[in-house]
């Protein structure tokens, strides 16, 4: 290909554009729908796992310590526990504190107006940054001298390991299938687009056109295609998931849902949404056009 | 020049189309192949174009041995060989001026070059005063005219024309076998796949008959082998 045809086959790419309307229009709008549909799951995964995340960390030891112990002691042994591993946080609750925890929680029964706060032991509510690792922390803790119990609730924290494992692979899976699909439909569209114009790539070959003349402004036909939707697609995202997040957060009064900003998924969708379009429109373009070459 | 050696195109269903066929025209010639529908003719042409490549037999086209022809070097053999087809595969959205325009682009010509040949070969065929006209905007006759002014702006060593009359009625057929025939006196050997017998009859040219893949005739070949020596 010569230099001199640069220019030309650039400006025939951009021109195709406009001189195959529709076909572009319904290329750009198949573009859009799976890119939206895609990066809306995508968007949904991402906000459940944060969201499975954050009720896992609400899983907390509680650690009891010996009533021998005075009060000095018993608040020494936070920095011990805030040493172990996995210890995020350690919370030190006194035996008067947790009587009225418990009198609050039995909604001031007169059953237990007779429990008093020498009853009760001092504790820590202790969080963890891997509830995975709950159950060796918790070994851990025991291990500590002062410590006479834990209190430690491993199934709720291995079921919503379990929720968040599942919720990945679904997420992955459904995610890879959307690609697919999208990819095969953009694909189809594309070749319809070219079916159209055989007649065109025929007489290109006809007359001694090299393959890369009659490619390159397909190429960049798709390209540009493939980048206008990515960009529409995103303007769609951005614009509906906004709008989805302002409609929860106005009926959702006991705030069960919670949302990340948009702003916090603007890179990975931009990288997305244009890695997708450009390789969609390309990728679509060169092997779509690759069965009406062979003339 | 084109030369056919004991050439034998066979399909994959096993049709044969060509079953030894051996023939040679010179450069500068005007001939004519004629033959029944599937006698081979087809074949013949594809077979020139690099679209099909025999199966025994050697096939040379203005310098190109066409059995061993790479398929990167067959846009360099078609710009040597120009095309004129019975329905005329014009561009319908591109005007005169641009259907012709388009096949120098094609092979990377300069819009200089462009600007000064188009013009040039539209008078050549008579459509000088239709550059900005639309291929469906013009008659049969004048369609093949631009058809014609196409095959011929890349100035190729040969024009072969696929039944160029088919479509015409027999003043503009004759009118482009004459405008062949002024092609052919440029120098530019031309060959012209036809049924028409009265405008073989007409124009006194070697005549090569195809049947059932084989040539079975070739009038005046001696004449023309003559005027060449």
């Amino acid at each position: 290909m010569k230099l001199n045809n640069l220019g030309y086959l650039l400006k025939e790419g951009f021109r195709g554009i406009f001189l195959h309307g529709f076909m572009s229009f319904a290329a750009v709008c198949v573009t859009v729908a799976c890119l939206v549909i895609v990066g809306s799951f995508s968007a949904l995964a991402y906000n459940l796992d944060l969201m499975v995340e954050d009720l896992n960390q609400t899983s907390e030891i509680l650690v009891y310590i010996d009533s021998d112990l005075s009060d000095a002691e018993a608040r020494s042994i936070g920095t011990k526990i805030n040493l172990l591993d996995n210890v995020l946080q350690s919370t030190f609750v006194s035996r008067e504190e947790a009587l009225e925890d418990f009198v609050a929680d039995h909604d001031n029964d007169s059953a237990f107006s007779g429990v008093q706060a020498s009853d009760l032991r001092h504790r820590y509510v202790v969080s963890l940054e891997d509830n995975t690792k709950m159950k060796q922390t918790d070994e851990q803790l025991k291990q500590l001298p002062g410590v006479v119990k834990t209190s430690a609730a491993y199934e709720l924290a291995e079921g919503f390991s379990t929720i968040q494992d599942v919720l990945h692979i679904v997420s992955f899976a459904l995610i890879a299938v959307l690609l697919v699909i999208s990819l095969l439909i953009i694909s189809n569209t594309v070749k319809l687009a070219m079916y159209d114009r055989k007649d065109e790539i025929a007489i290109m070959k006809m007359v001694g056109a090299t393959n890369g003349f009659i490619r390159l402004p397909f190429i960049v036909e798709g390209f540009t295609l493939g980048m206008i939707g990515a960009v529409l697609a995103f303007g769609i995202e951005w614009a509906g998931y906004d709008a989805l997040v302002q409609r929860v957060a106005e009926v959702d009064a006991l705030q069960l849902f919670s949302f990340v900003d948009f702003q916090e998924l603007l890179i990975p969708m931009v990288a997305v949404f244009g890695a997708a379009g450009m390789f969609v429109g390309i990728v679509g373009s060169w092997t779509s056009i690759r069965k009406f070459m062979d003339v | 020049m084109i030369q056919f050696t004991d050439v034998v195109k066979s399909y994959e269903q096993g049709n044969v189309a060509l079953n030894g066929v051996t023939m040679q025209i010179e450069d500068g010639e005007f001939c004519f192949l004629v033959g029944p529908s599937g006698s081979g003719k087809s074949t013949i042409i594809k077979l020139i174009t690099g679209e099909l490549k025999p199966t025994s037999g050697t096939v040379h086209v203005n310098g190109y041995s066409l059995e061993r022809i790479r398929k990167r070097e067959i846009p360099y053999l078609r710009r040597t060989v120009g095309v004129v087809f019975q329905d005329f595969r014009l561009i319908d959205k591109m005007t005169v001026y641009e259907n012709v325009a388009f096949a120098m682009r094609v092979v990377g010509a300069k819009e200089k070059e462009i600007r000064e040949r188009v013009p040039y070969v539209l008078e050549l065929v008579g459509l000088e005063g239709k550059m900005g006209r639309h291929p469906r905007e013009m008659s049969g006759g004048e369609q093949q005219r631009l058809a014609i002014a196409r095959a011929l702006v890349n100035n190729p060593s040969t024009i072969i024309a696929d039944e160029p009359t088919g479509n015409l009625d027999p003043e503009r057929s004759f009118e482009i076998m004459a405008l062949l025939q002024e092609i052919n006196n440029l120098g530019t050997t031309v060959l012209v796949v036809t049924h028409a017998q009265d405008l073989v009859e007409l124009f006194h040219k070697r005549v090569i008959a195809i049947d059932d893949g084989l040539v079975v005739k070739d009038e005046g070949e001696e004449e023309t082998n003559d005027e060449a020596e």
